[in-house]
């Protein structure tokens, strides 16, 4: 009996006790399960850094909204995205149209946004905000913040299901549906900005760098338990909600800062998926005890 | 294996006479052209070989004949109703072969251009699917992932997402690189019936001996055609001598280029 009551207070109770708990696990859940399946087709097209150089894109917008409305949410995210989307835009049309490829154009860009982010953050704020904006603060997540995580996730899923068949085909034979479908040009972009998008909502609930964390690390482990792609990008929401509820309970034990201990949580999934993992992990490179027959 | 021309007694059979006619056709990147001035007809149901040296603009060509270079000059005329009605399959393609996808649904790429990036699989086309498996040889494959296929079964894989296409232009740019001699004999076969179909089909070909022995006409291009017609007359050893003295004087001819442009530079 005791123990059975003691389950309960790590892994119920302070979600039922706390709001800013509820909020936490609403918000962080909601990115889990349209930034990872974004994550895994990320890894597919060879970009798993570009989330990375996007979230660092993101900041000047931000901190351009800083400067002008002050710690503002709809002015910070309106910046992101705008920021996230010229540099996802401009990249695009840098690699169709210059010898650059893709992650190379990405790579200035990114570097060329960041310094000018932390330039006009470091004119007017202090060391603690740009700290607020780096790491994010779930546990303060308020209505209209927590409103803009869910749309953003409802709006990615069904841009997904239904922009599904271009997004594998324009990453696996890309020439193919050039050459094949009209609208095919579009489909780079519209990708790139639905990872803006997730980026710029996570950016309020985790931070710009612990949001690519819940939407790469879940993405890469699922990428190691299966060769088909219906069931890898459920997986990898499955392990980011997994981590964002574990990442929380952790949190609220040891006192933890959030963002944190979820990308933590992800870490050690996807650290355990590259060891088990069934479709490519290491102990898989075991000599089997019997192989089949043909 | 026999001698089995095609396509030279079935020209008949396409009475419609659809074709693709290249007119002074010029294609290049950046302005430097890679084919110059080229002219000529493609008839359906003639399965047509496209030979010559590396970098005599063998792909270049292809790669205009499936809209994905506009000419520098000229323009090649055809009267499909759609300019994408062409199946084209590039050398080397670029696929990521540890790609979570399996055997079926590659091929069910093939009927994108029917049913749009929104439109249901019809059970039509799942039997489509199943029969360009049973064509290809690889029945039993079909829900294997791609990553565990050998280099021959995805070429087959890929003819099979031809099949599927089903359009009335094909062109295949050394579709048999890599390709041992069963499976090639296979997809050779294929290549046989779509020319029998009044396809049209053209295929880069490396392999001087398989053009002898089975494409009807051939085209021998050196940046420039140096032939083009019944491939007996078109590969002979003066023909060929021809083409590799072109391509070279073609690689001379653009150092000297590079040279004026430093020197202009330096002015």
């Amino acid at each position: 009996m005791k123990r059975s009551f003691m389950i309960t207070d790590i892994f119920i109770s302070p979600f039922i006790e706390y709001e800013f708990m509820r909020r936490a696990l609403v918000g962080s859940v909601s990115l889990a399960m349209s930034g990872a399946p974004l994550g895994v087709f990320l890894i597919l097209r060879r970009m798993s850094l570009a989330g990375d150089a996007l979230s660092h894109a993101i900041l000047p917008g931000a901190a351009v909204g800083y400067l002008i409305a002050g710690l503002s949410l709809p002015a910070m995210t309106l910046g992101g995205l705008i920021a996230g989307l010229i540099i996802a835009f401009v990249t695009g049309l840098a690699a169709r149209f210059t010898t650059l490829r893709e992650d190379a154009s990405l790579a200035a860009f990114y570097l060329v946004s960041l310094s000018l982010g932390v330039t006009l953050v470091s004119i007017r704020g202090s060391n603690v905000d740009l700290l607020h904006i780096l790491f994010g603060s779930v546990v303060g997540l308020d209505s209209p913040a927590l409103f803009m995580l869910v749309s953003v996730s409802t709006f990615s899923l069904l841009c997904l299901a239904l922009f599904y068949r271009a997004f594998v085909i324009d990453t696996l034979d890309p020439i193919f549906l050039r050459q094949t479908i009209k609208i095919s040009e579009v489909v780079p972009f519209l990708f790139l900005a639905l990872v803006v998008l997730n980026l710029v909502a996570g950016f309020h609930a985790l931070g710009t760098l612990m949001a690519v964390g819940l939407i790469m690390l879940p993405a890469a482990a699922a990428r190691l338990w299966s060769f088909q792609l219906v069931v890898a990008l459920p997986l990898a929401a499955g392990f980011g909600v997994f981590s964002a509820y574990t990442g929380l309970v952790f949190s609220n034990e040891t006192g933890a800062p959030t963002g944190p201990a979820i990308i933590l949580v992800a870490g050690i999934c996807y650290i355990a998926s590259l060891f088990f993992g069934r479709a490519g992990g290491i102990l898989r490179l075991r000599r089997p005890s019997s192989h089949l027959e043909g | 294996m026999g001698r089995f021309l095609l396509g030279a007694d079935l020209i008949h059979q396409n009475k419609n006479g659809r074709g693709i006619e290249l007119v002074n056709l010029t294609l290049g990147y950046d302005r430097r052209p890679a084919v110059h001035h080229l002219s000529g007809k493609i008839a359906p149901g003639v399965a047509l070989a496209v030979c010559g040296p590396n970098g005599a603009g063998k792909s270049t060509l292809l790669k205009a004949l499936a809209g994905l270079l506009t000419p520098i000059g000229g323009r090649i005329d055809h009267d499909y109703p759609d300019p994408r009605a062409i199946a084209y399959l590039p050398q080397m393609i670029d696929i990521d072969r540890s790609f979570p996808i399996n055997v079926k649904d590659f091929i069910a790429m093939g009927a994108l251009r029917r049913i749009g990036l929104f439109g249901g699989l019809a059970a039509k086309e799942c039997d489509g699917v199943e029969q360009a498996v049973q064509r290809v040889g690889l029945s039993g494959l079909e829900h294997r992932p791609i990553a565990t296929l050998s280099g021959g079964q995805m070429q087959r894989v890929l003819f099979a997402r031809l099949i599927m296409q089903n359009e009335p232009v094909i062109l295949l740019d050394e579709p048999f690189g890599a390709i041992d001699e069963a499976t090639t004999k296979h997809l050779l076969n294929l290549i046989v019936h779509w020319c029998a179909e009044g396809r049209i089909v053209i295929t880069v070909l490396h392999d001087l001996e398989l053009a002898r022995r089975v494409f009807a006409q051939t085209l021998l291009l050196a940046r420039q055609c140096i032939a083009w017609g019944p491939t007996q007359e078109v590969l002979t050893e003066e023909n060929l001598q021809k083409a590799r003295a072109m391509s070279a004087a073609y690689d001379a001819e653009a150092r000297e280029c590079l040279l004026d442009e430093a020197i202009i530079h330096d002015h």
